[in-house]
């Protein structure tokens, strides 16, 4: 019983809980279960919040009970670890954070929770989103449900993670360079990054501010659907914020593809990739084909300078964002003689290597004369970033390309950063331009040396606040091909 | 001293940081309020908390905006939040939100007075809006300075409160003029209701960069950044003391190092404020966190047409119009309400130079010795230049005027009425006044006859009696010409 | 741009970071490789195209000034690495602002 619960939609589960077929208590006591007993192979979470979330699960009865109808009642979320949630450790996977408690909720989280979400736990993350295999977090290991010798991703791994392995039904991640689409692919769930903006920033604690976004992961493109409809829109705590209706998007999903003109992008040659991949992708093409759409050779001519560009723009914002974790206010302090030393200490014992290097390659970006060098030139980049995509949509509505060029890795096999940088190239132009863009399974390849078949995301990408045109064609690509259900993850073999 | 001090000229710039008057901080809803207990007037936004995020003060922007346009600066069509990095405990996120390359103003002038009545104005390069930062107490140390302390004690109530940086050409030339400066900007930022400006709640923070070169000369010299000047006084006494300091070290063959200099008002005397502190490198970019700001030139409009008299034009118009002296001119130009009373008695009575007489005379004298504001006591504008009237058409005399002002601060209402009443209206009747002379001389034969004597002085003795029998209100003049005429 | 060595040390003391020697040269390593990769944007011709700063086009949002409720002091302070009475205490501060 309790892992048919676990394995239901977020959508199911909302249907039973709103019509008294299923309490909220019974929905969050399955999934805690779950938890208990995969956790510890797992991983996915920093925090397990048992007591509030059978809290949270009894208000939702309550509100139900009193005629309330919930998108989201008793549905069990996942929070990534960089979302702030009154009176829990919220950490950002850092050492500099470990203890903080934050005394407020994320407006998305908020939402959520409004919507009759239950917050089962808060989860792990590559430290400060800075990441793409969760192997950044300084406090804990999270590993993939379908082979446990493997990454989940990153840096949204917990997210990913929890929801692969049953634990939740639904998670937020954040999306940086493709920290939710990655971690999507790897663990063979739909990862959603909404437009820029889309989404309230408000209590994310900030890794790059002009590309974070909240974003769910999900097993269906219809969960990520009624996720988003009930966290996306105008906050008024957040300036970038975007104040326009957000179309609802779970009520739009297609049946068929006829009609779209799908790009298809001439630099990402997928053959590049390995016969394996290029073999998945093609059928992906294919299969977007047979269902009606209409294929278009589209190009984006910088693409290849994303990577570049964004590794200046990200760590510039984030040396900034992250010069408040000083010892003074609140998080990690290493006692000094004088204030100086207390700061340098302080940051050199709470922050790990990855966040070092992106703080130092930021301060040295943003520095007296090297400015205009490095932080405006990647601006001006940018500009050409987005620039191509305008093109690139003159020509079709939806562009399609892998999500990852491999499928998820083991630990350590990407010991220098640039090659873990690698895993974003795909996910990172889109970033740049701020647009909405999802993973969805697309099959599955047994990497080289590995024992079993590993999920692959296919990416798909729309122009800025095209949400419900994204989903509703990822929701009919999921419904024709149904690769999600092909295997089960490892962590749930008996 | 005096003569070598005439072989140089002072050059001073003054960099002024103004607390806005709003009822929330700069980003957040706190209160914006001077004072309370440590810690208690912050939210995670001003707190710099993780994941908080800044959205705008629209009334912090406009005061600013209105402030430019109050000094003429150009308004640009946009304007944009930039982050100024670096680390210092008081200061929230370790770093500024404050406005780099493209501040909300201009350019632009103070104009301002000096004792004398002459004009002059100090051009500004810009002015930004940013936010403040919380205060640091230094202790340990017994004196509460950095230096020599052990630790320091950080409230954050300030953080995040609005504030205004005001920056000036080097073009000021005397410790006079630096206050003259100050003193007219603020007055105009009070006027236009934008800050409280006390710089001893810290709403006005000013630092002076000042250097010296031979008179004449048209270089610029090496300068020094004056800081922790907190009253005008000191501002004067800290200038002239860093011009000694400057011309000193040149007349014994010294330069002037470039540096902060922190004003010691106890013992008169700047002293290096020189510190380990590396090289700053703000690292400015704009604000991911907040979007850039279009000033629509409508709007600009509109607030230029709202704008009140400025002080300096107020000061222009009290001087040349009204036949105010540089002081009194200034004196109401301070005393807002009194301004605003006075400028109704002129409107009133149309008598500018009656209506500063009574103003700034009697009523301020009364006003003062019952310890009310001229503007709340019963004395009506309306009143006021009533009595003026009476007085101008020489219905009653300056005596009998007086009488009736002590009257009517105690609340006899129009003096108009008094008169009539009373019968109090002078009396400028010839005839009326020679029966009255011919009374007195009738009855003061030995006075009359000393008169004739050649003791002319005892007239002025005849004339108070003749006012006298005519209970004050016969016309003085009248009087005065009736007994000489009469005694012959 | 630029292809000089990036000087580590000073980096990190602007970032307040103190790192050991070890540290300096791995990073400097690193980051030299990074910013060889990132010199690739010399190859676009960027002169004429404008900053993109913010993706997001929204311009003037502003907050009405209206007081809003602060946090509890408590709150405020349970984080705090080191108080006293109802202060933040820090070390010793050796520089002005």
């Amino acid at each position: 019983m309790a892992t048919e619960i676990v394995e239901r939609s977020a959508a199911e589960i909302a249907r039973d809980v709103n019509a008294g077929k299923l309490s909220a208590r019974e929905a969050a006591d399955s999934a805690l279960a779950q938890i208990d007993a995969v956790e510890s192979r797992v991983g996915a979470f920093l925090t397990p919040l048992h007591a509030m979330a059978r809290e949270q699960a009894a208000r939702v009865d309550a509100r139900v009970g009193a005629g309330e109808r919930l998108p989201l009642a008793g549905v069990t979320l996942a929070v990534k670890d960089n979302m702030c949630l009154t009176g829990t450790r919220t950490t950002c996977g850092s050492k500099i954070l470990e203890q903080w408690v934050a005394p407020y909720t994320a407006t998305a989280v908020q939402r959520l929770i409004d919507a009759g979400a239950v917050v089962v736990g808060k989860s792990n993350l590559d430290e400060f989103a800075m990441g793409s295999s969760c192997e950044n977090s300084a406090l804990g290991v999270t590993r993939n449900p379908y082979d446990l010798d493997r990454v989940p991703g990153g840096s949204s791994g917990g997210s990913a993670a929890a929801v692969a392995a049953f634990e939740a039904a639904v998670a937020l991640g954040s999306d940086t360079g493709g920290s939710i689409r990655e971690p999507g692919a790897f663990c063979n769930l739909i990862g959603f990054k909404p437009t820029y903006g889309r989404v309230s920033r408000y209590g994310l604690i900030a890794f790059a501010s002009s590309l974070d976004q909240i974003g769910p992961l999900t097993r269906t493109v219809e969960d990520a659907a009624l996720v988003y409809d009930a966290m996306a829109g105008h906050d008024p705590m957040d300036s970038t914020s975007i104040d326009r209706v957000a179309d609802l998007t779970a009520n739009r999903l297609l049946e068929s593809l006829s009609g779209l003109k799908i790009g298809i992008v001439r630099q990402f040659d997928t053959r590049e990739l390995g016969a394996d991949i290029d073999e998945v992708y093609d059928r992906a093409y294919h299969d977007l084909q047979a269902l009606g759409a209409e294929l278009h050779d589209v190009s984006l001519p910088t693409a290849d300078y994303g990577l570049a560009t964004y590794y200046l723009i990200a760590p510039a914002e984030c040396s900034s964002n992250l010069a408040r974790f000083d010892g003074v206010r609140y998080g990690l302090r290493v006692d000094a003689a004088d204030v100086q030393a207390m700061y340098e200490q302080t940051r050199a014992a709470g922050f790990g290597p990855e966040v070092k290097r992106r703080i130092l390659i930021g301060t040295y970006a943003l520095s007296s004369g090297y400015y205009d060098a490095y932080y405006v030139r990647a601006q001006k980049a940018r500009t050409l970033a987005a620039r191509d995509f305008e093109k690139a949509f003159e020509d079709c509505d939806l562009i399609a390309c892998p999500a990852a060029s491999s499928p998820a890795f083991r630990f350590n096999a990407k010991s220098d950063p640039y090659s873990m940088y690698m895993m974003d190239y795909y996910t990172i132009p889109m970033s740049l331009a701020g647009l909405p863009a999802l993973s969805v399974p697309c099959g599955w390849v047994t990497p080289p040396g590995g024992t079993r078949p590993m999920p692959m995301g296919l990416q798909l990408c729309a122009p800025i606040f095209g949400e419900k045109l994204l989903l509703g064609a990822a929701h009919a690509y999921e419904k024709a091909t149904q690769h999600a259900s092909k295997h089960r993850p490892q962590v749930s073999e008996v | 001293m005096s003569q070598t001090i005439t072989r140089y000229q002072v050059v001073i710039g003054i960099e002024c940081h103004v607390e806005l008057k709003t009822a929330t901080k700069m980003f957040c809803g706190c209160a914006n309020e001077f004072g309370g207990e440590p810690n208690t007037k912050v939210c995670p936004v001003c707190l710099g908390m993780p994941g908080a995020l800044p959205v705008a003060n629209g009334v912090a922007i406009r005061h600013v905006i209105r402030a430019g346009l109050a000094f003429g600066a150009e308004i640009p069509a946009f304007s944009k939040f930039d982050r100024k990095n670096y680390f210092y405990p008081d200061m929230p996120k370790d770093y500024q939100i404050s406005q780099y390359d493209m501040p909300l103003t201009l350019g632009g002038e103070v104009k301002y007075w000096r004792e004398d009545g002459t004009m002059s104005a100090c051009r500004l390069v810009r002015i930004h809006l940013e936010e403040d930062t919380g205060k640091s107490t230094h202790a340990g140390s017994g004196d509460g300075r950095i230096a020599g302390s052990s630790f320091s004690l950080v409230d954050f109530n300030r953080a995040g409160v609005p504030l205004m940086e005001c920056v000036s050409e080097p073009e000021i030339h005397s410790a006079q003029d630096a206050v003259a400066y100050l003193e007219a900007l603020r007055r105009t930022l009070l006027q236009l209701g934008v800050s409280d400006v006390k710089m001893e709640e810290g709403s006005l923070r000013c630092d002076a960069n000042v250097s010296i070169r031979p008179a004449g000369s048209t270089e610029l010299g090496t300068k020094t950044e004056i800081k922790n000047m907190n009253s005008f006084r000191s501002v004067h006494r800290a200038i002239e003391s860093e011009f000694a300091r400057q011309i000193e070290i040149l007349e014994s063959g010294g330069r002037v190092v470039q540096e902060t200099r922190g004003w010691d008002e106890v013992n008169g005397v700047t002293h290096s404020m020189r510190s380990k502190e590396l090289a700053h490198d703000y690292r400015y970019f704009p604000d991911p966190d907040l979007v850039p700001l279009e000033i629509v030139a409508s709007d600009v409009e509109a607030m230029r047409a709202s704008l009140p008299e400025l002080p300096w034009k107020r000061f222009e118009r009290y001087t040349a119009e009204y036949g105010l002296d540089p002081k009194q001119a200034t004196q109401l130009i301070d005393n807002s309400e009194l301004a605003e009373y006075f400028e109704r008695v002129v409107t009133a009575s149309s008598h500018p130079a009656q209506a500063k007489n009574f103003v700034l005379g009697e009523l301020s004298r009364l006003a003062n010795e019952t310890q009310t504001p001229v503007a709340e006591s019963k004395v009506l504008p309306e009143y006021l230049a009533e009595l003026i009237a009476l007085v101008e058409a020489k219905t009653i005399n300056s005596k009998i005027a007086k009488d009736l002002l002590a009257r009517m601060w105690e609340g006899a209402g129009s003096p108009r009425s008094l008169v009539e009443a009373e019968g109090l209206a002078q009396t400028s009747d010839p005839a009326a006044v020679e029966s009255f002379v011919d009374q007195v001389i009738a009855s003061n034969e030995k006075v009359v006859a000393d008169y004739k004597a050649g003791k002319t002085n005892v007239a002025g003795f005849l004339v108070g009696q003749v006012m006298k029998a005519s209970r004050g209100k016969a016309d003085p003049a009248l009087v005065n010409d009736l007994v000489r005429r009469k005694l012959g | 741009m630029s292809t000089e060595k990036i000087d580590v040390r000073y980096v990190a003391k602007l970032a307040r970071i103190a790192l050991t020697d070890e540290e300096v040269d791995r990073f400097g390593a690193q980051l030299g490789d990074l910013l060889e990769h990132v010199n690739r944007l010399g190859e676009l011709d960027t002169n004429a195209v404008p900053a993109t700063a913010q993706v997001v086009e929204s311009r003037n949002v502003e907050r009405e000034d209206v007081v809003r409720p602060c946090l509890d002091r408590e709150t405020v302070l349970a984080g705090a690495p080191q108080r006293q009475g109802a202060f933040f205490r820090v070390p010793r501060i050796i520089a002005e602002k």
